[in-house]
């Protein structure tokens, strides 16, 4: 096993369960990524040092270094790879590992504009830098034309841009083009005051509040060896499941609506509304910001609340079920899904796809079964895995889910355990590094952290699974007709924020 | 197709009531009444995203659903800035973002209305301290009301709206 060498050299990292770090050189850069995708490990994500922060990893103890690190998910947990790259020389480069992970690409290429270290790979585009007009690969021939959308989209989302190249209706390619909505968030965590950070993390995404606030505390009450009280463990998973719950009632009945059939919005948007509103009754709050705070929970329920939210679940739950069966038999509506935006499963491996739209392309992971974190560990989940790779798959899966996290959350709020919601917290030690990892409603949500002085963060690098799925996106949009674009865009419904950072 | 009917008939109207303005919302009130009376009662809004987390995204779509229902109060979303009467603006905005919003609102008909939402629309913001942002809406476009809230609910947006199309509030 080519994997054992490197899991056994490398250093426990506190936060995710089983993560580990390892500091390699330039040639075991590559070594260990290959050696993780011929194990069938996962590659997460990838990020150096920003030019300023003297960050330093698992591995290097030096301030001052700079270095560029990578995350895979294999089958014990996280595995943390740090090269560190001497400061010498006008821009340090690393070799690149797009050949193997071809994810890594735009990584490198943000991580280029944000720190001006750079890899060897030959796509050297800026990614996040929209200073001059962006390059993008042309299509030649006959009837060829180009589609240019956005980034100011028809509909009520977040900005992007799409260059479509098509025949008549057929797409020949689509290139995305994103960093619209760069705010600059990593280099916004350097300083901030640690015990603070969870409000931005939330931020990253709003859709996947807790997912990050959940990945960010994770990290960091690893690194304080704060242990959380088990009702709040129990509080923050109900919390998660609520915010798939949601997302997925939202996304089936738009996914209706881009199909035509204008009921399944109005039937959804109306669940998803009643959910929010039990939220609120619950939390005190529709969207499920700064409620996950370092330490615990900001808020308790009673059993009272904790039943009223139950019954709504459950109600929501029972007319979702129905609504399935009203989809399932529409005829309209089952053409539309059928074989549109087909990511086949050989391919959807090769590109590294993860969370959700891989489950729907026969890539069976899931964190909360594969590395259990509390509650998780507890709990019985039951995968939702589809072989087909088309919109009806992604729409099976929503469903599966959304069932499972209703009954995951009947079972939560019906034996949360005694306790308090939250423990103190102190801010960990100048270097020291965690890292959180959860399965938000998208797919694994990752999270590194270090802390500087006085109670500082240093270096933050959150990870939207997104990164890894939009590149996707553009091989199943291949050979469909143009006006399948918004149903298909939606089936895989990507975030935009929380890639841009 | 006979569930789907039944459905609807068991469901019945859940349409709410619509909330009252709030002057307290309006930051200027330049173009009022020439645009009630050109408009009248119905409004076209075009949504543009400057710099957002999507949290804000979340509950303008929500206005949609079937309890806030903006169509029935002859309120809708439009496809184009051109068709668009009033932009209803998200997020700090961001420097890749700033040519794009400009772009659009300039593209937006006079006389035309401008509602700034949420916490980093309004005053930037947790976002807006990003290197990155360049703050609240009103430093790049002219804003007439500005609904605060992380993220607001889709009351108070609608109410934000209302107020800007109201002449008295």
């Amino acid at each position: 096993m080519p994997m054992r060498r490197w899991w056994d050299r490398a250093q426990p990292v506190v936060g995710a369960p089983g993560a580990r770090g390892l500091g390699v050189g330039r040639e075991e850069w590559l070594q260990v990524a290959r050696d993780v995708a011929a194990s069938g490990g996962a590659f997460l994500s990838l990020w150096t040092t920003l030019n300023d922060d003297g960050a330093r990893g698992p591995a290097t103890d030096s301030p001052g270094d700079t270095a560029v690190y990578c995350a895979y998910l294999t089958d014990q947990g996280v595995l943390i790879a740090e090269l560190a790259l001497p400061r010498e020389g006008e821009e340090p480069t690393y070799p690149g590992l797009e050949e193997i992970f071809p994810a890594a690409s735009r990584l490198q290429r943000a991580a280029s504009d944000l720190s001006g270290m750079r890899s060897s790979d030959p796509d050297t585009r800026p990614w996040l830098n929209h200073e001059r007009p962006y390059e993008f690969i042309r299509v030649d021939g006959e009837g060829v034309h180009e589609i240019a959308v956005g980034p100011v989209h028809a509909g009520t989302i977040e900005p992007g841009h799409f260059r479509f190249s098509v025949v008549g209706e057929k797409v020949l390619r689509l290139e995305a083009h994103l960093g619209y909505v760069h705010k600059g968030i990593e280099r916004r965590f350097c300083g901030l005051p640690i015990l603070e950070g969870h409000r931005l993390a939330a931020r990253v995404s709003g859709d996947s509040a807790v997912a990050f606030s959940w990945a960010y505390c994770q990290a960091l009450e690893g690194m304080s060896g704060c242990a959380v009280p088990r009702r709040a463990v129990w509080l923050r998973a109900v919390c998660l499941e609520l915010e798939r719950l949601a997302n997925h009632v939202a996304d089936l009945g738009a996914l209706g609506n881009d199909a035509g059939f204008a009921f399944g919005l109005a039937q959804f948007s109306r669940l998803k509304e009643d959910l929010l509103r039990a939220i609120s009754a619950a939390f005190g709050r529709r969207y499920l910001f700064d409620i996950v705070v370092p330490g615990g929970m900001a808020v308790d329920l009673s059993q009272e609340t904790a039943d009223a939210l139950a019954d709504t679940v459950r109600a929501v739950c029972s007319e979702a079920t129905e609504l399935r069966g009203i989809y399932d038999e529409h005829e309209g509506v089952r053409d539309r899904f059928t074989a549109a935006g087909c990511l086949e499963t050989p391919l959807a491996a090769r590109l590294g796809v993860l969370g959700l739209v891989g489950r729907a392309s026969g890539l069976g992971r899931d964190l909360r079964v594969d590395v259990p974190w509390p509650p998780y560990t507890e709990l019985y989940v039951a995968k939702a895995v589809q072989q087909g790779g088309d919109v009806a798959a992604r729409v099976a899966v929503r469903f599966d889910e959304a069932r499972e996290s209703g009954r995951l959350l009947l079972q939560l709020l019906s034996a949360l355990p005694d306790g308090e919601r939250a423990a103190a917290m102190d801010s960990p030690a100048d270097g020291a590094f965690g890292v959180g990892l959860v399965e938000g409603w998208r797919g694994p949500v990752l999270v590194a952290l270090q802390a500087g002085p006085e109670g500082s963060i240093r270096r933050c690098h959150p990870h939207d699974p997104s990164w890894q799925n939009w590149p996707a996106l553009e091989y199943a949009i291949m050979g469909n007709i143009v006006p399948d674009f918004p149903l298909i865009n939606k089936s895989f419904n990507l975030a935009y924020s929380g890639v841009d950072l | 197709m006979l569930k789907t009917l039944r459905k609807i008939a068991s469901i019945g109207l859940v349409s709410e009531a619509a909330p009252q303005t709030d002057a307290v919302l309006r930051v200027r009130s330049a173009l009022d009444e020439r645009i009630t009376s050109v408009l009248g009662r119905a409004l076209c809004i075009r949504h543009v995203d400057a710099g957002s987390c999507n949290g804000c995204e979340l509950e303008i779509q929500a206005l949609g659903n079937p309890y806030y229902n903006l169509e029935g109060r002859n309120l809708r979303f439009v496809a184009s800035p051109r068709h668009a009467d009033l932009l209803l603006v998200t997020g700090p905005v961001v420097r890749n973002m700033e040519a794009a919003l400009k772009r659009v609102y300039a593209a937006t008909p006079d006389p035309k209305l401008v509602v700034a939402v949420g916490d980093c629309g309004c005053t930037g913001g947790i976002l807006g301290e990003c290197p990155a942002a360049l703050g609240r809406v009103s430093s790049v476009i002219p804003v007439d009301v500005a609904v605060p809230g992380c993220p607001p609910s889709p009351v108070r947006i609608l109410q934000g709206i209302l107020t800007a199309i109201s002449a008295t509030a």
